[in-house]
């Protein structure tokens, strides 16, 4: 099962013919991804890791039948691989693009929220199901297949959590990184209820940082509507406010967005939030 | 990016937003020339990027010419908040009768640009949030769509405006729209908006902060980026393309990825307690090449408050061993006595700290976990002092 993606997942990759797209393509399929094609404009016709290579979406899900997209685009074109990848029906998006521009994200948001295609990300990891498959840059071995479901906005961090998680010999359902922008795709609580759903998944564990008030409305679904328990962490209880920290979203604004607010959230909701991602697989036992 | 006040109602002024008919100045002998041609008294106004200007003295109203260059005097060079003033807008003082609030900002939970408006202009937006929230009218901005005239007529009416004013306030809301839009600005804010005496509308100040990641298209607003106004190690990361963040603690940090940046900073404040903490917030980015690592450690040891460094790198794509080295090459390069604990995770982890440990340098210790580094530096810190 797993959510999102699995060995069924017909993969595009979009800007497969880049530097980025190209090695972060051999990774996926090393890891048994499946990999149907992928799309340069301009490049139609050629083939890359031995994967056919088309100048349009809509062309190679006519020709291969795929039905999930990952976007290595640079960020002034990015929107632009997104829309056309909604376009062409792709049921699921994934854009690991880093530095998109809100206001272009906020008609990206717009667009995509009246069709049934789902974005995640951008500026993310992507997503990992262990032995299945790797869409987006996770390191694979870092991960085993399990009951545990991850999410996270964060990209190193997450895989400090995961491989702490397979090191004591707790394997994943799914791995998520929905992104530190101000603006993605996918939010916590849209990927909660997939796992609260996840008939696989018996654990979740939380990785949120600084800013905005996503995990503030995460600990109030889980107050509301999980039954199943969640362990988190929040990065960014040293950071002043006023000062973004790497990730655009990662800003303390007006007093609101602080770690203590979250993490208070998150306890009253029965979380258990650990002090230190390395404690987090004692507190899934 | 933070746009001073005048660079933010000059490019108000741009969009057929009325502002005060003031100019900047770096002299005193200037701000006396300009409140000479301007005539009457004038408004002394510090132009650094921190708030609270007013309370600490970078606000001042002077009566005539005379006054002003006495008192352009102690604000030029005058130290708020760790900037120092180099630059002054010289503004007409207004006669000011109403205090309106309008700004543009982002609504994430929304996915929209939001448009607020207060009858209670002249404090900070979120101090009105805190105390009276209902006094705050809000209006989502659909991106395709823009700013509608009845949205900007719903602020109005929210706020409890005169009917003369309409017609002025909602052509400056809709300037205000058309000007963020048009600079990528992730907040426009007008405040206050006043009323004066002869019934005008006038921005009397302005705040703008422009998208970082948009400024590749909007390159006259890149330029008016003002590096006296940061450290100037954040001027040397930003173009060495590390994204750094001077603080007060003194364990300098280098990390790849934001988010464990954030983390390896919390852990120095978790073991170091109130005394000791994170130096600085540092991401390395992805592959800690040698000479992206070099320069990273030139900047954090340029901050004299470092006593210790705290390396964590997780290695993801790129192996640890290869990490090892590039930071072993990168201290070679870089000579320092300061004491170092290098922790990294990942793919071949034991064999990166086997070529630390190997190398046998006295200030630099190695770590298995999170935990153990961060306990080390914190120690390593406190023994320096």
């Amino acid at each position: 099962m797993a959510i999102l993606a699995d060995k069924n997942t017909r993969l595009l990759v979009q800007g497969i013919t880049g530097r980025e797209g190209s090695f972060h393509t051999q990774q996926m399929i090393e890891y048994g991804t499946n990999i149907v094609g992928g799309v340069t404009p301009g490049k139609g016709g050629e083939w890359v890791h031995s994967k056919p290579v088309f100048d349009t979406v809509k062309k190679a899900v006519d020709a291969t039948g795929a039905n999930a997209s990952i976007i290595y685009a640079p960020a002034a074109v990015a929107p632009d691989a997104i829309y056309e990848a909604v376009d062409a029906g792709m049921g699921l998006i994934v854009c690991i693009t880093e530095g998109i521009p809100i206001l272009d994200m906020m008609k990206v948001y717009d667009y995509i929220k009246r069709t049934s295609s789902r974005l995640v990300g951008p500026n993310c990891p992507g997503l990992l199901t262990p032995g299945q498959a790797k869409v987006g840059i996770m390191p694979g071995y870092i991960a085993k297949p399990g009951n545990v479901g991850v999410v996270s906005k964060s990209g190193t961090l997450t895989y400090e959590v995961v491989y702490a998680l397979t090191q004591a010999g707790m394997g994943q359902s799914t791995c998520i990184g929905i992104g530190g922008d101000p603006i993605i795709g996918t939010n916590f609580v849209e990927v909660l209820s997939m796992f609260e759903e996840d008939p696989e998944t018996e654990k979740v564990v939380l990785i949120g940082e600084i800013g905005g008030r996503a995990e503030v409305d995460a600990a109030e679904y889980i107050k509301a509507h999980m039954t199943k328990p969640v362990a988190a962490f929040i990065a960014g209880k040293s950071a002043p406010p006023g000062t973004r920290m790497g990730h655009a979203g990662a800003i303390i604004e007006g007093g609101e967005g602080t770690a203590a607010e979250k993490i208070a959230a998150l306890l009253d909701a029965g979380c258990k939030v650990a002090d230190n991602p390395e404690q987090i697989p004692s507190l899934l036992n | 990016m933070n746009l001073h006040e005048y660079q933010s109602k000059f490019r108000f002024a741009e969009f057929g937003i009325p502002i005060p008919r003031g100019k900047t100045a770096t002299t005193p002998q200037q701000v006396y020339e300009i409140a000479r041609e301007i005539g009457g008294p004038v408004v002394i106004k510090s132009q650094v990027l921190v708030g609270g200007r007013g309370k600490a003295g970078g606000i001042k109203l002077a009566q005539n010419p005379e006054q002003a260059e006495t008192l352009a005097n102690t604000i030029l060079g005058m130290n708020i908040k760790g900037l120092t003033v180099r630059k002054v807008l010289v503004d007409p003082a207004a006669n000011i009768r109403t205090e309106i609030y309008l700004g543009i900002t982002n609504d994430r939970a929304a996915g929209k640009a939001v448009i607020m408006a207060s009858s209670e202009g002249g404090v900070e937006i979120e101090q009105i949030a805190r105390e009276k929230p209902d006094a705050i009218i809000r209006e989502h901005i659909n991106p395709f769509l823009g700013l509608l005239e009845y949205q900007a007529r719903n602020l109005a009416s929210g706020i409890n405006l005169p009917h003369e004013h309409w017609k002025t306030f909602t052509k400056i809301a809709s300037n205000l729209y058309r000007c963020a839009l048009a600079s990528d600005a992730v907040l426009a804010e007008i405040n206050p908006l006043v009323i004066t005496g002869d019934n005008q509308l006038v921005a009397l100040d302005g705040k703008m902060i422009i998208d970082d990641n948009a400024l590749y298209r909007h390159t006259d607003i890149a330029e008016m980026r003002d590096t006296d106004a940061e450290p100037k190690e954040e001027t040397q990361a930003r173009a060495a393309g590390i994204s750094y963040v001077k603080l007060n603690g003194q364990i300098g940090c280098m990390v790849n990825g934001a988010g464990l940046a954030m983390t390896t900073m919390d852990m120095t404040r978790l073991y170091g307690g109130e005394q000791i903490g994170p130096a600085n917030f540092l991401d390395i980015g992805g592959g800690a090449q040698a000479s992206k690592v070099a320069a990273a450690l030139r900047i954090i040891l340029a901050d004299p408050n470092v006593k210790s460094v705290l390396f964590n790198i997780f290695g993801g794509i790129t192996r640890c061993d290869e990490v090892a080295r590039g930071i072993l090459q990168a201290l070679d390069e870089v000579k320092t006595t300061v004491p170092m604990v290098i922790r990294l995770a990942g793919t071949n982890a034991e064999e990166g700290r086997a070529i630390i440990d190997a190398a046998n340098i006295s200030n630099i210790s190695s770590a298995a976990t999170l935990t153990e580094a961060a306990k080390k530096a914190v120690d390593a810190a406190r023994g320096a002092k």
